[in-house]
């Protein structure tokens, strides 16, 4: 079960490694051998996430390791579903080394299936968890659209005309599918808000507690009504919103990361 | 067997002489069956566009196949000969080899990287193959040369780079939108350099055009031209609120948009992305304009920077190019030359053969008693005994020799083969 992470970590570095190597020097062969090599590991990763489900009994998101892990998978599985959608160029380059990373750090956490404590055994586990994750993995992609049209765009107002320029897909699909992207994490982060409370009042007895998780849930979803604000009513499109989406994104990994490792609360996994 | 490229291009000839040549039509079915006529030539191919006319052929003999088509060029197209000279050239063996791949992958083309000439190419190969005027030479040279033109247009970026203004003006507007049929364009003024740009975007998908013309009847003229419509010069600001992609050329000595009309613009039109191309010079626009976000203002230095970083860019994927292609060449000599050893090969098979049947024959009218099953065991251990002798010769002239005329000769002298006749057609 473990060599299957590890595999899939392997795999998922080498693709990152192939899409840096894109960057600077592309073809369509690159390309077909980045996704390839992503597509590996995203089965092993796949089949590494569903034995642990069979294992533990219960969805794998109860640390911190299996947490950043199926973050990461729900991060590929959009990376897949926006590469075959609309075939854009260099998508990878700029989302693998996000996955790695995000894989990296899931190795370096302890990794053995606890009991659950009584206090998560709930349907709503899987649910309140699923909806939050997908809904990241959506801001995550969008941001690094977001990284990718403020390159393009400082290469067409700077003049700066080369390869890279060449490769990089045009601003409107980049402005266009980071938008929809949103479109799709915002209303499942409120669904994940709103079932995390629904399950807070079932187990705990009231909705709303102000644990620390919940406020910075809360202050990212206030940005990304910023974000959809701005652009539907000021018309705030492409660089500005390219900008919003990057800092929206930086509030999902405060509130993943920064809440669990230096705020405590129920939410945090180190008790 | 030799390959023969006989032909002239926009380098070598004025077009006065390339149209004379041109095998245009019904010509080109008849000058390929004159072609084949001549004593010299086995196999042909006519290539003919507005750059070149080129003959591929497989000749028996460089030399004199030289005269016959020059000869049979002055009498087709009935000019002097004398006219010729200085814009033909030829080429044989490795150089005719390198000088049709180079053609194919349009490292020989008056603008390098140009698509069409491979399509071209692949025409002239296609009706030379109908017409049963190639055979097993220029079939597999003209194979080659289409699969390393795919090569070099995959492994170069030669052909990816727009080097004159308004194709670059074109590109850069797919670098900003996604799809041009769908956004509206207006051209300020006029200009040859400008109408060039617009019949580019044109031919790239965008259908709404917006001329506005100091001369509003020359606005008129240009929008019918175009399919659009015209507008009045001076309502071309409120016009700017529906615009995507402007060019700008107009004779005005000054500004004619400024920042603070743009940034109000760009308010209106909730900041959609506008592609602004001022070709004028003096400039009209604001260089300003730039700096509002979603704005992107191209003057003709811009443009003309894009094009020579392009052109020097081309430049580099060519050496790139013609290293592939001497790479090829390379490989399609030692498959013609392992050609060479084929008819060697083939006597000394033939010769074997009639040996080993002479006395087959021979043995079983001294020993009539044999019955069937002993005629066999005798004939299959002849025939490891014949195969195991000619064996290693084969397997010597099939291999890659530095000096392999030399072994064929050698191998002829040993065996005392002689060819008959059936050297070329393969």
């Amino acid at each position: 079960m473990t060599i299957l992470f590890e595999l899939a970590l392997t795999f998922y570095f080498a693709s990152t490694i192939v899409g840096v190597v894109e960057l600077f020097k592309g073809s369509k062969a690159t390309t077909r051998i980045m996704v390839g090599l992503t597509a590996i590991g995203f089965v092993l990763h796949t089949i590494n996430i569903l034995l642990r489900y069979f294992i533990a009994g219960h969805i794998p998101i109860t640390n911190m390791h299996e947490a950043a892990s199926f973050f990461s998978w729900c991060i590929v599985l959009l990376f897949f579903y926006i590469e075959y959608r609309y075939r854009i160029g260099l998508l990878g380059s700029f989302i693998m080394p996000v996955v790695f990373v995000l894989m990296l750090s899931s190795s370096m956490l302890p990794r053995e299936i606890k009991p659950l404590s009584p206090m998560l055994q709930s349907s709503w586990l899987a649910v309140h968890t699923t909806l939050a994750f997908l809904g990241d993995a959506a801001f995550a992609m969008a941001a690094g659209l977001g990284v990718m049209y403020l390159i393009q765009e400082h290469f067409l107002k700077s003049k700066h005309l080369g390869g890279l320029f060449q490769r990089l897909p045009n601003l409107q699909i980049l402005d266009e599918i980071n938008y929809k992207l949103i479109t799709i994490g915002f209303p499942l982060l409120t669904l994940a808000i709103i079932t995390g409370a629904l399950w807070a009042e079932s187990t705990l007895g009231s909705y709303w507690r102000w644990d620390p998780k919940e406020v910075w849930s809360l202050i990212t979803w206030f940005i990304y009504v910023l974000v959809l604000h701005v652009r539907l009513r000021v018309g705030w499109k492409g660089k500005k919103a390219a900008i919003l989406s990057i800092v929206g994104f930086l509030a999902v990994l405060f509130t993943f990361f920064g809440v669990n490792l230096l705020l405590k609360g129920f939410h945090s996994f180190v008790r | 067997m030799r390959i023969l490229v006989t032909g002239l291009n926009h380098k070598t000839a004025p077009v006065e002489v390339r149209e004379k040549l041109a095998f245009d039509g019904p010509k080109l079915d008849e000058g390929l069956r004159e072609l084949l006529r001549l004593r010299n030539v086995e196999e042909g191919i006519i290539i003919s566009t507005c750059n070149r006319v080129e003959l591929y052929t497989h000749v028996k003999e460089v030399e004199s196949a030289i005269e016959e088509i020059k000869q049979f060029l002055s009498t087709f197209h009935s000019i002097k000969p004398e006219s010729l000279e200085g814009s033909l050239y030829f080429y044989s063996e490795r150089d005719a080899i390198r000088h049709v791949f180079r053609v194919a992958s349009s490292l020989d083309s008056m603008v390098v990287g140009e698509p069409q000439i491979l399509g071209q190419v692949k025409d002239a190969f296609d009706f030379a193959l109908k017409k049963k005027a190639t055979g097993v030479l220029l079939n597999k040279l003209l194979k080659k040369a289409i699969s390393v033109a795919k090569r070099v247009r995959t492994e170069t970026r030669i052909a990816e780079n727009a080097v004159s203004i308004s194709y670059a003006a074109v590109e850069l507007a797919k670098k900003i939108f996604a799809d041009l049929s769908e956004k509206t364009f207006m051209l300020l003024g006029a200009g040859e350099m400008a109408e060039l740009a617009v019949r580019h975007l044109i031919n790239n998908g965008v259908r709404d055009v917006t001329v506005a013309n100091r001369t509003y009847e020359r606005g008129v003229e240009l929008a019918r031209e175009f399919c659009g419509r015209a507008i009045k010069f001076d309502d071309f600001k409120t016009e700017l609120v529906n615009t995507d992609i402007i060019i700008c050329s107009t004779g005005a000595p000054t500004y004619i948009l400024y920042k603070e009309d743009m940034q109000r613009i760009m308010k209106e039109r909730k900041n959609r992305s506008v592609f602004i191309i001022d070709i004028s010079v003096p400039r009209n626009i604001d260089p300003e304009i730039n700096d509002i976000d979603n704005v992107y203002l191209y003057d003709v230095d811009d443009l003309q920077g894009v094009v020579d970083a392009n052109i020097l860019e081309r430049r580099k994927e060519a050496e790139r190019a013609e290293a592939i292609v001497e790479e090829e060449v390379e490989k399609f000599l030692k498959w013609q030359n392992s050609l060479d050893a084929v008819p060697t090969i083939v006597a000394l098979r033939n010769k074997a053969e009639e040996i080993k049947q002479t006395e087959l024959e021979r043995l079983f009218n001294r020993l009539p008693g044999l019955d069937e099953r002993e005629r066999n065991i005798i004939m299959t251990s002849v025939n490891a005994i014949v195969n195991r002798l000619i064996h290693p010769p084969t397997a010597a002239l099939k291999e890659d020799h530095e000096d392999r005329d030399a072994l064929i000769a050698m191998i002829k002298t040993l065996y005392g083969l002689e060819e008959n006749g059936s050297k070329n057609r393969v």
